[in-house]
């Protein structure tokens, strides 16, 4: 089947078949995940922000798209998603910058 | 997201749809899962009538851009003296215990204030739904003292606790003066939970999503006012846009009808839809014709023809026996937890 792209917006409402071939394991995620973003310690909306910040840190287009509606329905607005942006950017870029440690040290090791 | 920009009211531009039967039309245009009448399994029929929702007109100091009764400056349907008086002796002849005044900015009728000095009068209890921005004009800055005396349970709206979203919504500025309104409905003891001043806010979706859980959202709505404004409140109410109106010409030319159309319709809830307010409200409009709920009211379906349609000729027996009008916009009601000038329903 030719397909345009990797990536196709709709196939986020098709999350569910992917337990087509492991329906117990599916089961299981789906409780599991339902559970992990409901009200506890952290409410609700501070769970979405998280998991908004977590998809830009990996990436995953669906769950940009998911979360970023999901923020605003839990109360979030514009500003507190997009700080939430900037501490996934800050994380991912701190964790670039401190292996320059490591760097160094492999660099300082072999150096006269 | 487009630019915080409010326009002028759909009648004023001549819009398409300013026509409620245009509205009716576009949703009923659009594919979907299946029709509202066939997702109850049958007809709903109202129970009894709790609550007396007049909307005393279309005149407001605000032009929101989700406004579902195309309220604005330019709108001159306001509800007469005469009116009010027959929707008092209604009231009189039977035991509604709460009246609803809603509009527009409902203060700005000429007659509100004696509205709800006879409706106190006849000892029944009074909620108006205020865009607080109204209590911030010169004339009416002395309403929070009015409120008061008159132990009105104020209703106001305030789509979020930070100053973005509420600006995009209604207008630049709105947030500012909503929250200089509402610290002076505080002075005055409202929404200290001792005084018996009932001070609810509402919040609903600044854009084509469905509201979150009105609880959750409430606990950190409370802690966030009060930190980021001192402000404090009795309740928040979490409302649904109903695809009418303005908001459903935002929808049609930002491209999220169709896909909002169909969150509600998936999101159908049967629970929600045994308590929907039209079941225990009836409507009336400026001119005192009788409509199920104030959504049917703005696209001009007034209540079934087996009972009364105008407030002169109120009939409660009549009224409570009859079968709700209905159409797509109802999914607005029935989506998730639910929607009601009460919040949600489930």
């Amino acid at each position: 089947m030719h397909r345009p792209h990797y990536y196709d917006e709709h196939d986020l409402g098709r999350f569910g078949e992917v337990g087509e071939n492991a329906p117990e394991l599916s089961k299981k995620f789906f409780e599991w995940y339902g559970a992990v973003f409901a009200d506890g310690a952290l409410s609700a909306r501070e769970k979405s922000l998280i998991a908004l910040a977590v998809a830009h840190a990996v990436q995953c287009p669906y769950c940009i798209d998911a979360y970023s509606k999901d923020a605003l329905e839990k109360g979030s607005d514009l500003d507190q998603m997009t700080e939430a942006v900037h501490v996934a950017a800050a994380i991912r870029g701190g964790a670039s910058l401190v292996h320059g440690v490591q760097m160094r040290n492999k660099a300082n090791g072999i150096s006269m | 997201m487009s630019s915080p920009k409010s326009l002028p009211t759909l009648r004023a531009r001549g819009a398409p749809l300013a026509s409620p039967d245009a509205q009716r039309a576009l949703l009923r245009s659009l594919p979907i899962a299946r029709e509202f009448e066939d997702a109850l399994g049958g007809p709903l029929r109202a129970t009894r009538i709790d609550v007396m929702q007049i909307n005393v007109g279309k005149l407001c100091n605000q032009t929101c851009r989700h406004c579902h009764v195309d309220a604005g400056p330019d709108r001159r349907e306001v509800m007469s003296r005469e009116t009010m008086q027959l929707c008092l002796d209604a009231l009189a002849r039977t035991d509604i215990p709460t009246v609803d005044i809603t509009g527009g900015a409902p203060e700005l009728t000429p007659h509100f204030r004696w509205l709800v000095e006879q409706v106190r009068a006849l000892g029944r209890h009074v909620i108006d739904r205020c865009n607080l921005t109204i209590l911030e004009t010169p004339t009416h800055r002395d309403l929070p003292e009015f409120f008061a005396e008159n132990r009105v349970e104020v209703v106001c709206s305030l789509p979020h606790y930070a100053r973005l979203s509420t600006d995009r919504q209604r207008g630049d500025g709105v947030h500012e003066r909503s929250i200089r309104a509402l610290r002076r409905l505080n002075e005055v003891g409202y929404g200290d939970g001792r005084s018996g001043l009932r001070l609810v806010l509402v919040t609903n979706p600044v854009g084509a999503f469905l509201p979150g859980a009105q609880a959750s959202l409430e606990t950190e709505w409370k802690r966030e006012m009060k930190q980021r404004h001192g402000v404090s409140f009795d309740a928040l109410y979490t409302i649904t846009n109903m695809p009418i109106s303005r908001y459903l010409e935002w929808l049609e030319s930002s491209g999220n009808l169709q896909r909002y159309l169909d969150a509600l319709v998936a999101a159908f809830n049967p629970a929600a839809a045994r308590g929907v307010m039209c079941r225990s409200t009836i409507s009336i409009g400026w001119d005192g014709t009788l409509y199920d709920c104030d959504f049917n009211q703005m696209l001009e379906m007034p209540v079934h023809a087996s009972a009364p349609r105008h407030v002169r000729d109120f009939d409660r027996g009549l009224l409570e026996a009859r079968t709700i009008e209905l159409d797509r916009h109802c999914f607005g009601c029935t989506a998730g937890a639910g929607s009601s000038c009460g919040g949600a329903t489930t």
